[in-house]
């Protein structure tokens, strides 16, 4: 049995990086989110998955074993909604013209098409539902280690641009070949609510809406018809494939916007309306209706980027009560909906990766229990996007996505030590200034 | 200083629900009922509904009573053309936008619901825009401030439908004079057009509705079939091809009235009611021999071409030909005062206070299919009220409280009363978020400090 010192094991890192052999975590703190937190605990990895974990386990001779004492080890973090992955322009055939509504920033390349003013019943204006995130992926993306560096091994990104963006995948950060890097895809489709101005349909809030509850009965529709043509095709008139529906059809759960109370009510109804699985993402003034969304059963994604003022606000204009309360209370939302019961994630939403630790706390400060904000950024998101069964907590034969934090998580001074993903283990990279480059970059889920 | 108030009046004020079965009399009162005359006496509430309305009310044991002495109720004021509490209005790029509605974007947030209690206003017909030949549907809400979305719907009322003719429609189609700068190309630009419009799209829905109506008749033989697409744009109009939804037309001049009529007969269909209708004196007799409503302004007008030909004796002419006539706001402002506009009524065309209050009251609440719920004070009618101290048709009548459903929902003392308290709070969150500014800013000169010590440092 070989022990290796952190300092060794990290030179050596790269050797195994390939093909790691068993690793031993010994004596550390494991906060293994679906069991109780173990005080003195081994974790045991091996081929990428979590082989063991306890407080006597058993250790092959041949593991490299750390001396984790004193260092907390937790499920790697899940960024829950993201484009971390995705190249700037992602490949989209209509790019509206994003003018007002909740939508994202999102940059694009190149002109504007332009909109068809046809509005038959195939016109299906602001939609690439079968646009797929795993097939865009480009694991050069800078991102990805800055955000493995803030303690995150997966992120669920998405295509964010239009009404129907496309299919998000459930992704591992091991940023090298694009393949191993999807734990699961499709992960579902994001949809915004994005109006497109006076000019073309939809061009209003009630008009997109009514638009995602058209391509819906259309979905339903064609399933009937193409059912009902491959059971029995002689003699029948062959439907047209579509693949705005095909896309929607092959999503297992849609992403709605809601940030406000208002929108959160409007999207739980309207998720029941449709009667397709729904997670919210948004989530700032959930602390006004957290029973009701408990009581929906619809998860709800929160986005970390708390409401600041804008930087350049004029210093004079007094601000609604409205404004000044969201801003105040929006970090209790997490809180009231663990009290609530309901069930929750969170997802960065534009917040530097590096500064996810400081948002996080301002949500425990505003009385949400360290162990739901673990939760929220592991086996929730995991359960949330149907993926729980490999990823989200520390138990034997998992994928070996961890955490490991010199101290904890929830104390900004203490260091995130190493990053395992799949196994392997990265160390986080110094912060590099300026984060300002970054600052454009649009992540999807902001909700106006 | 005025519009201070309105705007701190903004913060919400939830309404003071009675318990279950609690009873409340309003006492010492002129009861204006609009349907039963007036006297001085009591209402008698309970379960939110009016139990009795008289000059001798027996008041029960732990009733809530609310003395009204020397001041005046009468029922809710309802506004049949407003556009507030929602958060879009117009979708404007298609001629036919009837699969749009209201109903998916209320804002029950919106600060104009509790402005418009503040007028006496109870009960609201929000409509869409007035952009296509067809819009979308409209939505009848009650001014429950502080309810959700759910909550402002006024249940039970007739679904509705707005239609646009003239100038803003064909405007939206004509180049270079559209609401969007990219509206250039929408058909129509012509009044024809518009007529055409309908017409083409009440076919498209006769069609539809024969669709379903074979997939039913297949159904009922037993006989296997997939149902037709469902088409939201075509199912509102067939729903008013069915009697089951109300047409509320926004239009101007007499000729375009007499076309929408004349569709209308053609396909089978009434229009419930002409919106602003202000040339509707001119052909006041064929408007009535179809029971159709109109619901206009009292004295607004020349804010363009087609509004010129327009006169304030307009509703009372129409009343006077048997015409259904209600006075309308179309604006959150103009909406806080319809008592007046009503009034009006009086000085041109010399209707009575009755038929005066009847503009504002039941006559709404029949174009709007509620009149067996609201729009006068009877028995059995939900104790949607407002109190005035002084006659509502005087200008000088200021509402004192508002009653929907029996719960105080506006009341002017408590609303001064709060204004410092609510002050008092802003204060402290402003406070509070510029300590924190501060002590943010301070964070980050001191992380500069430490790095250009770091060696490398960029100067």
């Amino acid at each position: 049995m070989k022990h290796v010192i952190p300092m060794l094991l990290a030179a050596a890192s790269l050797t195994f990086a390939q093909a790691p052999g068993p690793i031993a975590l010994r004596g550390a703190r494991v906060v293994t989110v679906s069991g109780p937190v173990l005080e003195k605990g081994t974790v045991l990895l091996r081929n990428g998955l979590i082989e063991a974990v306890g407080e006597n386990v058993d250790l092959p001779k041949d593991a490299w074993v750390v001396d984790a004492q004193g260092l907390t080890v937790y499920p790697g973090l899940i960024d829950a909604l993201s484009t971390v992955g995705l190249p700037e322009t992602p490949a989209q055939p209509t790019t509206p013209r994003a003018e007002t509504g909740a939508a994202p920033a999102t940059p694009r390349g190149g002109q504007d098409l332009p909109v068809p003013l046809e509005q038959g019943p195939e016109f299906r204006p602001f939609t690439t539902t079968w646009v797929r995130a795993a097939d865009l992926l480009n694991p050069a993306d800078k991102r990805i280690e800055e955000t493995r560096s803030a303690g995150f091994s997966s992120v669920v990104t998405f295509p964010s641009t239009g009404i129907f963006a496309g299919e998000g995948a459930f992704l591992n950060l091991s940023g090298e070949k694009q393949g191993r890097m999807v734990v699961a895809s499709p992960a579902g489709q994001y949809v915004t609510l994005t109006s497109h101005g006076f000019g073309t349909y939809p061009g209003s809030l009630m008009g997109v809406i009514a638009y995602i509850r058209q391509v819906s009965f259309d979905a339903d529709h064609y399933k009937l018809e193409m059912q009902a043509y491959t059971s029995r095709p002689a003699g029948r008139k062959r439907p047209n494939y579509d693949r705005a529906v095909e896309g929607l059809l092959e999503s297992p759960r849609l992403l709605l916007p809601a940030e406000d109370a208002k929108q959160l009510d409007r999207m739980i109804r309207f998720a029941a309306e449709l009667k397709r699985p729904a997670v919210l993402y948004g989530g700032h003034q959930a602390y006004k209706i957290a029973d009701q969304v408990a009581k929906s059963g619809v998860p709800l994604l929160i986005n970390l980027k708390w409401p600041e003022k804008s930087k350049d606000a004029d210093p004079d204009q007094e601000e609604s009560f409205r404004t000044l309360e969201l801003r105040d209370r929006a970090p209790s939302s997490p809180a009231a909906l663990e009290k609530a019961g309901a069930h929750f994630a969170f997802y960065s939403g534009g917040t530097a990766a590096k500064d996810v630790r400081k948002a996080l706390k301002r949500a425990v400060d505003a009385g949400l229990t360290e162990a739901a904000a673990v939760r929220a950024l592991t086996l929730s998101p995991a359960e949330i996007y149907g993926v729980a069964d490999r990823v989200g907590s520390i138990e034997p034969g998992k994928i070996a996505n961890l955490l490991v934090v010199k101290g904890s998580l929830f104390d900004e001074k203490d260091k995130i030590q190493y990053i395992f993903i799949d196994g392997v283990k990265y160390e986080p990279v110094p912060e590099t200034p300026p984060p300002g480059e970054r600052a454009g970059r649009g992540a999807p889920g902001g909700v106006e | 200083m005025n519009r201070c108030a309105l705007i701190l009046t903004a913060l919400p004020l939830a309404a003071l629900p009675i318990m279950a079965g609690q009873a409340t009399v309003i006492r010492n009162a002129t009861v204006l009922t609009v349907t039963k005359g007036a006297f001085q006496g009591s209402i008698l509430i309970r379960d939110g509904k009016i139990v009795e309305a008289g000059e001798k009310v027996l008041i029960p044991d732990g009733a809530r009573v609310v003395d009204a002495g020397g001041q005046f109720v009468m029922p809710g004021i309802i506004d049949c053309h407003s556009h507030i509490a929602a958060d879009s209005i117009n979708e404007g790029a298609v001629a036919v936008s009837s699969m749009v509605g209201i109903e998916d974007v209320i804002n029950p947030d919106d600060p104009d619901i509790y402005r418009a209690l503040a007028g006496g206003v109870t009960t609201a017909n929000v409509l869409h825009g007035s952009a296509n030949p067809i819009g979308g549907k409209c939505q009848v809400m009650k001014m429950r401030w502080g309810k959700n979305a759910e909550g402002l719907k006024f249940e039970g009322a007739m679904p509705g439908i707005k239609f646009a003719l003239g100038e803003n429609v064909k405007r939206s189609g004509s180049p270079g004079g559209g609401f969007g700068a990219t509206a250039g190309l929408r058909y129509p630009a012509t009044r024809m057009g518009v007529e055409d419009v309908i017409r083409e799209a009440f076919t498209e829905a006769r069609a539809y509705q024969k669709e379903w109506r074979d997939y039913q008749t297949k159904l009922d033989r037993h006989e296997q079939a997939i149902p037709p697409r469902r088409d939201l744009k075509l199912e509102p109009l067939v729903e008013v091809l069915e009697g089951k939804r109300y047409v509320h037309a926004h239009c101007y001049r007499a000729d375009e009235i007499l076309m929408l009529l004349r569709v209308a007969d053609d396909f089978g269909f009434k229009i419930r009611t002409l919106q602003h209708g202000l040339e509707a004196y001119k052909v006041a007799r064929e408007i009535a021999a179809e029971g159709t409503g109109v619901s206009t302004f009292s004295d607004w007008w020349a804010y363009k071409a087609e509004a010129f030909d327009a006169i304030p004796y307009n509703a009372a002419l129409l009343v006077r030909k048997g015409v259904l006539v209600s006075v309308n706001s179309d604006s959150a402002e103009l909406m806080r005062h319809l008592n007046t506009e009503a009034a009006k009524a009086m000085k041109y065309g010399g209707l009575n206070e009755t038929e005066a209050l009847s503009l504002v009251t039941i006559n709404p609440a029949k174009q709007l299919g509620i009149e067996n719920r609201v729009g006068s004070i009877e028995p059995g009618k939900d104790a949607d009220l407002t109190i005035y101290d002084k006659h509502p048709l005087s200008n000088y009548a200021k509402v004192t409280k508002v009653f929907i459903d029996g719960d105080l929902y506006f009341d002017r003392e408590k609303d001064l009363e709060e204004r410092p308290g609510k002050e008092t709070r802003k204060k402290a969150l402003i406070d509070k978020q510029k300590a924190q500014e501060k002590k943010e800013r301070k964070k980050p000169e001191q992380t500069e400090d430490k790095k250009s010590e770091e060696p490398g440092g960029a100067q």
